[in-house]
């Protein structure tokens, strides 16, 4: 694994008047509606421990109300936390100055939000260029690369129009647009495509997949939707009511769910599409049959085996193989594993 | 039982002490800093002075031109500039000119001075809450409480004149302005000042960048509203010594000359429709870049 860009060590917040005090009594096992019913206070988030490489897609993922907006805030520091480090580059983004923090913002770690959050009042190009010209950044130099950026996202053209004037999905590429626009390091989405519509999220994701090909950041993204979640993520980190509850590589997540509820958050996803044949595989380099390679997700490979008629397959990397691969094991590893046997279970 | 019966009030001797002690030191303090307080008010009273002189001594056709012009270029409408024009050359016609020019005047400098002193009021409310509780109790009496009570002792203080008519007029219709500045910046999307923040911007930058141009159709209400309650003050200031159109209303009430106070009515009316309907148009074309469509 790649270096750690970003460093959060036993992260809490806890909403009300007293937070600091709360945090002793959640260290002593003080559950979250304990803590409301008796205190009066939210428990936010409890003891968040996430290593989050460079250059990779962070993907933090739960349902509404699981602290996944309020962790990613914290990062930039839009929310103080009640306890805890946030370490950026080494840097702990906690001790900042105020005009620390504002360069950290203008440089360091820009953001893209659910509800796009552009100015109304200016033109695309203006709303690309807002991180730029926050840090005085010449007119000239903004906007040429603001253009490009505008090009880039597929929205030339539209340079002159208003917000108001475009669709949801081409008002989060301007949300993109003005978050690349600052070449900062770190990428914050939070829920960037859950206000589009399935085709849009897709073509959004697509285009976010793309950029991140060429230009490799640190991307922290936040969904409420597992297949994003899976598409995009290279890690993914699952919260649930404040707490970490499993992290992992997508393969890691599907095949080993850690309890009952990441297993019900992934018992409807197709697997066939999203495993990978490397995850399957044996390692007996050996045997007939196609070549597939081990990235190759197993319902392609499955089509391979069948076409080429063959009940086994050789799975390489690079080129080269590294091992073997059963259609039994397939069909085993695709097969949806047993339900929740621990009776009904809701979560909110 | 006496006391259920009759209120237990503060002596008779006593009331009038009282109220004969305040009268006193404030007479005491208005011959002490009466010129002091003139001499602070000079440069509005020159400013105005000038301003009225300026308009009586254009020639009427360019005043005409003027006014049409700056109703087209606020409203973009023709039938709004061709109205104002027809307003004004009526108004002239019917022996008004000078009075309406005082008027005007009046209007343009009490509503500067609303906006001056007013907007930054507002945005100073909109980011304390202590301060916003202790401006609104404030802007409250300046609203309610009857005109003559503060238009005593600012004649007292200043004589009868343009400036105390000024300040009559200042205090009433400068809440509006205040409060809606206020309410604008307070109503500004807090997901596009989280943006702000998440991109750095520094309390200015955010001041000047998002929240008063988000703020600004509801500032321009409030400015809308200054004039509209400035206009309504000009027959009281004209009580205390203001020239204008109130005058005439005021002399008809006194010796009931119904067509004369019909006639300067009217043209106050007139003024009020063209400059509402212009800063509405302004203010709404201000807005245009929120209307939906795409591709526009």
């Amino acid at each position: 694994m790649s270096k750690t860009k970003v460093s959060i060590k036993n992260l809490y917040k806890i909403f009300g008047p007293q937070a600091e005090r709360m945090v002793e009594k959640v260290k002593g096992g003080m559950s979250k509606t304990e803590l409301l019913e008796k205190h009066g206070h939210v428990l936010g988030l409890k003891d968040v421990n996430l290593d989050i490489p460079q250059r990779e897609m962070q993907v933090i993922m739960g349902l509404s109300g699981s602290g996944k907006s309020t962790l990613i805030r914290h990062v930039n520091r839009l929310i103080e936390p009640t306890a805890g480090e946030m370490i950026v580059d080494g840097e702990d983004v906690l001790g900042m100055s105020e005009e620390q923090l504002r360069e950290f913002r203008r440089r360091k770690a820009s953001m893209v939000f659910q509800k796009f959050a552009l100015l109304p009042h200016r033109t695309i190009m203006d709303n690309v260029a807002y991180g730029l010209k926050i840090r005085n950044t010449p007119v000239e130099e903004a906007r040429e690369r603001c253009q490009r950026w505008i090009d880039r996202v597929g929205l030339g053209g539209f340079e002159n129009h208003y917000p108001a004037q475009l669709s949801g999905g081409m008002q989060q590429r301007v949300g993109l647009a003005r978050a690349l626009a600052t070449d900062a390091e770190i990428l914050l989405m939070d829920e960037a495509f859950s206000a589009l519509d399935p085709l849009i999220r897709t073509d959004m994701q697509n285009v976010l997949l793309d950029l991140q090909e060429e230009l490799h950041k640190t991307v922290i993204f936040i969904t409420h939707d597992l297949d994003e979640a899976l598409r995009i993520g290279d890690n993914i980190c699952i919260l649930r009511d404040g707490e970490v509850v499993q992290k992992g590589s997508p393969q890691q997540i599907i095949l080993k769910p850690a309890d009952d509820y990441v297993s019900d958050f992934i018992k409807d996803i197709n697997r066939a599409r999203v495993l990978e044949v490397g995850s399957v595989m044996n390692g007996k380099i050996a045997s007939k049959g196609p070549e597939v390679d081990r990235s190759m997700a197993v319902e392609e490979a499955m089509q391979a085996m069948s076409k080429a008629d063959s009940k086994t397959a050789v799975v390489t990397e690079n080129g080269k193989a590294v091992g073997a691969v059963t259609l039994d094991q397939m069909i085993a590893a695709i097969a949806r594993p047993a339900a929740g046997n621990k009776g009904d279970k809701t979560y909110r | 039982m006496s006391i259920l019966d009759e209120f237990p009030a503060m002596g008779r001797q006593d009331l009038r002490d009282l109220k004969k002690g305040i009268d006193g030191s404030f007479r005491e303090f208005s011959r002490g800093y009466g010129e002091a307080i003139e001499n602070f008010f000079d440069p509005v009273l020159r400013a105005l002075v000038w301003f009225e002189k300026l308009l009586l001594a254009t020639p009427w056709p360019l005043i005409i031109l003027i006014v049409a012009g700056l109703a087209y270029l606020g409203s973009r409408s023709w039938k709004l500039a061709l109205g104002a024009a027809v307003s004004f050359i009526l108004i002239g016609y019917f022996g008004m000119w000078e009075d309406t020019m005082s008027t005007v005047a009046l209007i343009s400098v009490a509503t500067i001075l609303c906006i001056v002193i007013g907007i930054p009021i507002g945005i100073m409310m909109s980011r304390s809450n202590r301060l916003q509780a202790m401006i609104t109790p404030i802007l409250d009496v300046m609203q309610t409480i009857p005109i003559f009570v503060y238009l005593l002792p600012v004649v007292m203080l200043l004589g009868i004149g343009k400036v105390p008519g000024l300040i009559a007029v200042l205090v009433y219709a400068m809440p509006p302005v205040v409060r809606l500045t206020n309410l604008g910046i307070r109503l500004v999307d807090a997901e596009i000042l989280e943006a702000a923040d998440a991109f750095g911007a520094n309390p200015r930058q955010k001041l000047f960048d998002v929240q008063i141009p988000l703020a600004l159709p509801n500032i321009f209400a409030g400015v809308n509203q200054t004039i509209m309650m400035a206009l309504a003050m000009v027959v009281i200031a004209s009580m205390i010594g203001v020239k204008g159109l109130g005058n005439p209303v005021l002399q008809s009430i006194q010796n009931q000359y119904l067509t004369l106070g019909l006639m300067n009515g009217m043209a106050i009316v007139a003024l009020a429709i063209i400059f509402d309907r212009v800063s509405q148009q302004y203010g709404k074309r201000l807005q245009k870049h929120r209307e939906g469509g795409h591709g526009v």
